[in-house]
């Protein structure tokens, strides 16, 4: 007998709830957006403009705007020279744990899917930082399944900790948290959070968040608004490509972005445009209609509407097209990545969580971007 | 003949500053040689304190440094920032940049007085980052600034200036040194701040951002020494009519 499930719109207990208007803001802009009556001349118009206008964005996203895809990465690769010039941030996440308490059927550390679970000592993430820093690199992404039980916010404080004595910059990717906690966090020394929505059909997120405090659509969405409320600097927003209408997430994940920099002006902006991939017990896992192309129109129209918003380009894309949209509309890219927990020094203690296209050491990717006429940044950041 | 510009006691021959933000580190050497620019900024962040590289590396020793705070968004963590660069030998110079709004990127006047007076204070020769406005700009000459550095349209914008009325009033009634940053685009764009009176011109993305960048360097170097001679020799009047060349009044007798 099917369980009954828990109503995707209702809090579990210990969720702060803020006011914001932001949630019925995107939702409403996205019920109204019918990229099919988008003409190519709306498409043309968007192209001439300095300042998008949400019609703008969305004619941008549209099928229309498939030829113009060109003059998209024409318009782009100016934007992002000028203002990233042709630097290239070098960053690696390091997995701490992979418990999770939820149930997303896309992802491989679901709670229900059969892996090796594992999480790091505070002495063996130790050895995993340190081994990160031997090849150079500065910034680092520190990542937990989603389970409170297992990764506390006090264990994830205290690989914060450890992590700053090795790295300038410390963002994390975690559950979400209260204002308090985010606070806490800031305190220990992480500056940036990445939180994705995955989709913002709600419909469709009730049906791939099977359980879990994940279920809870609206907690999440507001936690880049907690998170800085909390005093981080910067956050993260991101869409999981092909789990639903990508032009549509596409289209909310701008837009929750962009109200957020309207109320927050100074919290700097990142974009992730992760697609679906296959992982451990689930090899057909695959993200559907987006391909090469419609991943990189989505990557151009945040671009084109935030010019100056970071957007990072993942291991999960093949060698060749991560070579060739850094510069062009990514200004930041992961190398050396294991997306199982560890790995980096000690052996891997959990298996990992989507089968990664890129494999290439810091050497490697450094060198590539040298090669392309880029400068690699590993750090650009000041912790004061 | 073009005059040196002093900017807190120090001389320097060139009025064309760099910014290396958005240089690959050897580029910037390059550029300097080309360029003629005597002053370079670093942006602190980007200083891989301790690392394999190091900016400082790359930069010919008998250029002056001047470390910018930018990633600092209220006064304090400029002040924190700017102590760190003097500890770690970038000399005395400092930018002071204090932005809170990521989407353009604009300086925030109030924060920025605030920095200057502490920094000032502690006998930092401080060049502010300021949107232009003649009330700041004559706080921040109060609060000890060496120079005032207003922009002249969005960072990165290469738009030029678009501010340019504002900056004039500047350079008419403030004592201390004008430098026009940010949003500089052309050489030409260059030249016409350089004719309006201004003391230096700095620019970034419009040189990093060029095919060849050794050569646009030279005509940056090359167009503000030009429009600071042409400031100097005194532009010729604007004249929307043709004048006569004698006086249309010289019939008068009494
Ligand atoms: S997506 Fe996150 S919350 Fe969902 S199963 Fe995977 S790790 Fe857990």
């Amino acid at each position: 007998m099917e369980k009954k499930r828990t109503d995707p719109m209702a809090y579990q207990p210990g969720m702060e709830r803020i006011t914001s208007e932001i949630l019925d803001k995107v939702l409403k802009n996205v019920d109204n957006y019918d990229y099919l009556k988008v003409t190519s001349r709306d498409v043309k118009q968007a192209l001439k403009k300095d300042h998008l206008s949400i019609e703008d964005y969305g004619a941008l996203l549209s099928p229309a705007a498939t030829p113009y895809l060109e003059e998209m990465a024409k318009k782009a690769i100016l934007e992002t020279r000028k203002h990233f010039g042709n630097s290239i941030g070098l960053f690696t996440p390091l997995y701490i744990a992979n418990y999770c308490e939820n149930n997303c059927v896309y992802c491989g550390f679901n709670c229900k899917n059969k892996i090796r679970r594992g999480k790091l000592s505070l002495a063996e993430m130790e050895e995993e930082l340190k081994a990160i820093a031997k090849t150079g690199l500065k910034e680092i992404l520190i990542l937990t399944g989603e389970s409170r039980h297992h990764s506390g916010v006090d264990y994830i404080g205290e690989g914060i900790k450890m992590a700053t004595k090795y790295f300038s910059t410390v963002g994390i990717e975690i559950y979400p948290l209260n204002v308090d906690e985010y606070a806490d966090l800031k305190k220990c020394g992480a500056d940036f959070v990445s939180v994705y929505q995955e989709t913002y059909n709600l419909g469709k997120y009730e049906q791939v968040h099977l359980s879990g405090s994940k279920r809870v659509f609206p907690y999440r969405f507001d936690a880049q608004e907690r998170a800085l409320m909390g005093g981080m600097r910067g956050v993260s927003f991101g869409a999981l490509l092909g789990l639903d209408d990508f032009r549509k997430d596409a289209f909310a994940t701008g837009l929750h972005a962009a109200f957020i920099v309207q109320k927050y002006p100074h919290a700097e902006i990142g974009f992730s445009t992760p697609r679906l991939r296959p992982f451990i017990n689930n090899a057909d896992n695959n993200p559907n209609d987006v391909h090469e192309q419609q991943l990189l129109q989505v990557m151009l129209a945040y671009r084109l509407l935030m010019p100056f918003a970071g957007i990072t380009i993942s291991t999960r894309e093949r060698a060749g097209f991560r070579d060739h949209v850094i510069g062009m509309v990514a200004t930041k890219i992961s190398a050396g990545v294991r997306v199982g927990v560890g790995g980096h020094e000690e052996e891997e203690k959990g298996d990992e969580q989507f089968e990664i296209s890129d494999p290439r050491s810091v050497s490697e990717v450094h060198q590539m971007i040298l090669n392309r006429g880029l400068q690699p940044v590993y750090t650009d950041y000041i912790r004061v | 003949m073009t005059g040196q510009l002093v900017i807190g006691g120090h001389n320097f021959n060139s009025r064309f500053i760099l910014g290396s933000g958005k240089f690959s580190l050897e580029i910037v050497k390059a550029v300097v040689e080309n360029g003629g620019a005597e002053m370079v900024t670093l942006a602190l962040r980007r200083a891989n304190l301790g690392g394999e590289e190091n900016i400082l590396d790359y930069i010919p020793r008998h250029i002056t440094l001047l470390p910018n705070t930018s990633g600092a968004r209220t006064a304090e963590e400029a002040v924190k920032i700017a102590r760190l660069a003097r500890e770690i030998d970038c000399g005395n110079f400092v930018k002071v940049e204090v932005i809170r709004d990521s989407k353009y990127l604009f300086p925030d006047n109030y924060e920025t007085i605030k920095a200057t007076e502490i920094l000032a204070r502690d006998g930092f020769v401080v060049m502010p980052y300021m949107y232009p406005d003649l009330n700041v700009a004559r706080d921040l000459v109060s609060a000890g600034a060496a120079a005032v550095m207003p922009l002249a349209s969005p960072i990165g914008s290469n738009k030029g200036l678009c501010t340019r009325d504002f900056i004039e009033i500047l350079v008419s009634e403030i004592a201390v040194p004008i430098i026009v940053d940010a949003g500089i685009g052309r050489p030409s764009q260059a030249c016409e701040a350089m004719e309006m009176g201004v003391d230096a011109v700095m620019c970034n993305t419009a040189v990093a951002t060029a095919k060849n960048i050794p050569l646009m360097a030279r005509a940056f170097g090359q167009a503000i020494e030009s429009g600071r001679n042409a400031y100097l020799a005194g532009l010729g009047r604007v004249l929307t009519q043709g004048e006569a060349s004698s006086p249309l009044t010289g019939f008068l007798e009494d």
